[in-house]
């Protein structure tokens, strides 16, 4: 086993294509626990987080779009001017485990991990990300929607480092809420993405189905009834709950039960409409 | 880039080299089981109690999830490195004199997230306080008398630069 630490994402891709079963490591976060209790053993290790243009991010004025680079850790996320920019994706990262865990963390392995209780994966969703890959076959852009394909699985080849997630600039309110057992270093029993983007509302559901699940039926609701989608009475943010809640496919596991994430799920649609940020 | 099976890690200034060890061990086992340097200590291996942090380029992180061989070109700091003369640092003593220590098991972590804590902001509020500790568990304490520790050493500091 070796630890291989590129200092470029150029050199990750070409180590990746010479070490196909090699293992990425970011910041440990995930990875480290499954080691740690021999549940994963790799043969060998590339290390992404010595590699500058991972942390990188920028705004592009003509797209309106923000790109994060998959190895800015959660601590860089969740203030400053991009949380200013898009504050749903710092309030998910303001919820991931601890200082300790946002410190090392990053979006690059909350994708890697793709558990439908990521934290950053229904701002995702909401917003309708872009995830872009790199492997010495060249660069590729997934919209997050066809990256995440079921529990813990992505679209990601062997080879593929990812590399950024490109978001929109809305300007328009968008709100991150999750419920857990106690407030720190908690896993999500139910997350949810609420954003309004383009005048459309838009909502993203974790926790409680396999993949994150946008509420289309709830969306198309709201946009209908609603006459202000900055001034949602209860009557209506509470019928627009409750059809999230309806699309919602949660089951029973160690940390909830499917009745509790329904009725939870339900109670965020109807907060995050009526509050928003 | 490098491959290892020796590999050296800069701990508190101090190059160590790391020999026949498993290149999957995790920082806080070749901390303490290799470099002997046992003021980390592990409870969970997962992240969750913080009595393993350390700073590894600055930032406080859990050892237990930082793969040692990959910190080669890193710096990396530990409790011990805190005061090398043997004296207490400002945040130790007022662990002592406030009581924050019981059975001492988290204290190495804390007083690692209390000095992190207050070298980016010298007069966080209660709330900040809570926030920057909420990765550090104590099953004794109950917390109060580390919060009065953070206090203490809040009111030290603003004293001595009056
Ligand atoms: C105590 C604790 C609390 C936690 N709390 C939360 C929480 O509240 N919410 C939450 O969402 N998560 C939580 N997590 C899980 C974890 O912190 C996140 O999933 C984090 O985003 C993982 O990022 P990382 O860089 O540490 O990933 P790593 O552990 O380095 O990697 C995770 C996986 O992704 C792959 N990977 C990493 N980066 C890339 C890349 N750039 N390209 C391709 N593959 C890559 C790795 O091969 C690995 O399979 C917690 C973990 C711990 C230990
Ligand atoms: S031993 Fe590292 S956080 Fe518990
Ligand atoms: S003093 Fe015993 S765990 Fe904190």
């Amino acid at each position: 086993m070796s630890v291989l630490i590129p200092h470029s994402i150029l050199e990750a891709s070409e180590i990746l294509a010479q070490h196909p079963a090699a293992t990425i490591l970011n910041g440990g976060t995930d990875l480290m626990v499954e080691v740690n209790f021999n549940h994963r053993r790799p043969d060998s290790i590339v290390l992404l987080r010595n590699i500058a243009e991972l942390r990188d991010w920028s705004t592009d004025a003509a797209s309106g779009t923000i790109t994060i680079g998959a190895g800015l850790p959660y601590a860089a996320i969740e203030k400053g001017e991009i949380a200013r920019l898009v504050p749903a994706l710092a309030q998910a990262a303001r919820t991931v485990g601890s200082p300790q865990i946002r410190a090392a963390g990053t979006m690059g392995g909350n994708l890697g991990t793709c558990s439908p209780a990521g934290d950053t994966l229904p701002v995702l969703s909401a917003l309708e990300a872009i995830v872009h890959l790199q492997s010495i076959e060249g660069a590729r852009s997934v919209p997050f929607a066809d990256f995440m394909v079921g529990p813990k699985r992505n679209s990601r080849q062997p080879n593929e480092v990812i590399t950024a997630v490109t978001l929109p600039i809305t300007e328009q309110r968008q709100g991150y809420s999750k419920v857990g057992v106690r407030n720190a270093m908690v896993i999500s029993v139910a997350s949810a993405c609420f954003a309004i983007v383009n005048d459309t509302p838009r909502f993203a559901m974790g926790s409680v189905g396999p993949t994150i699940l946008r509420a289309r039926e709830a969306e198309a609701y709201l946009a209908s009834a609603a006459s202000n989608l900055n001034d949602i009475t209860e009557e209506i943010a509470h019928e627009f709950g409750r059809i999230a809640a309806s699309e919602s496919r949660p089951i029973d596991d160690h940390r909830s039960t499917a009745t509790y994430r329904k009725h939870a799920i339900g109670v965020l649609a109807t907060r995050l409409a009526l509050k928003g940020i | 880039m490098s491959s290892n099976e020796f590999y050296t890690l800069k701990v508190n200034g101090a190059e160590h080299q790391v020999s026949d060890a498993w290149i999957g061990e995790s920082l806080l086992y070749v901390l303490r089981e290799r470099l002997g340097l046992p003021g980390s200590k592990g409870a969970c291996e997962q992240g969750e109690c913080g009595s393993c942090t350390v700073y590894v380029d600055g930032a406080a992180v859990c050892s237990c999830l930082v793969m040692a061989a990959s910190a080669v070109e890193s710096e990396i700091a530990t409790v011990e490195g805190l005061n090398t003369d043997g004296s207490l640092t400002d945040v130790q003593e007022a662990f002592v004199t406030e009581g924050a220590v019981q059975c001492g098991f988290c204290t190495p972590g804390l007083v690692m997230a209390v000095h992190h804590l207050l070298d980016e902001n010298d007069s966080p509020s209660e709330l900040e306080v809570k926030e920057a500790l909420s990765g550090n568990i104590c099953r004794c304490t109950g917390y109060g008398r580390i919060f009065a520790a953070v206090d203490k050493v809040v009111a030290v500091r603003k004293g001595a630069h009056q």
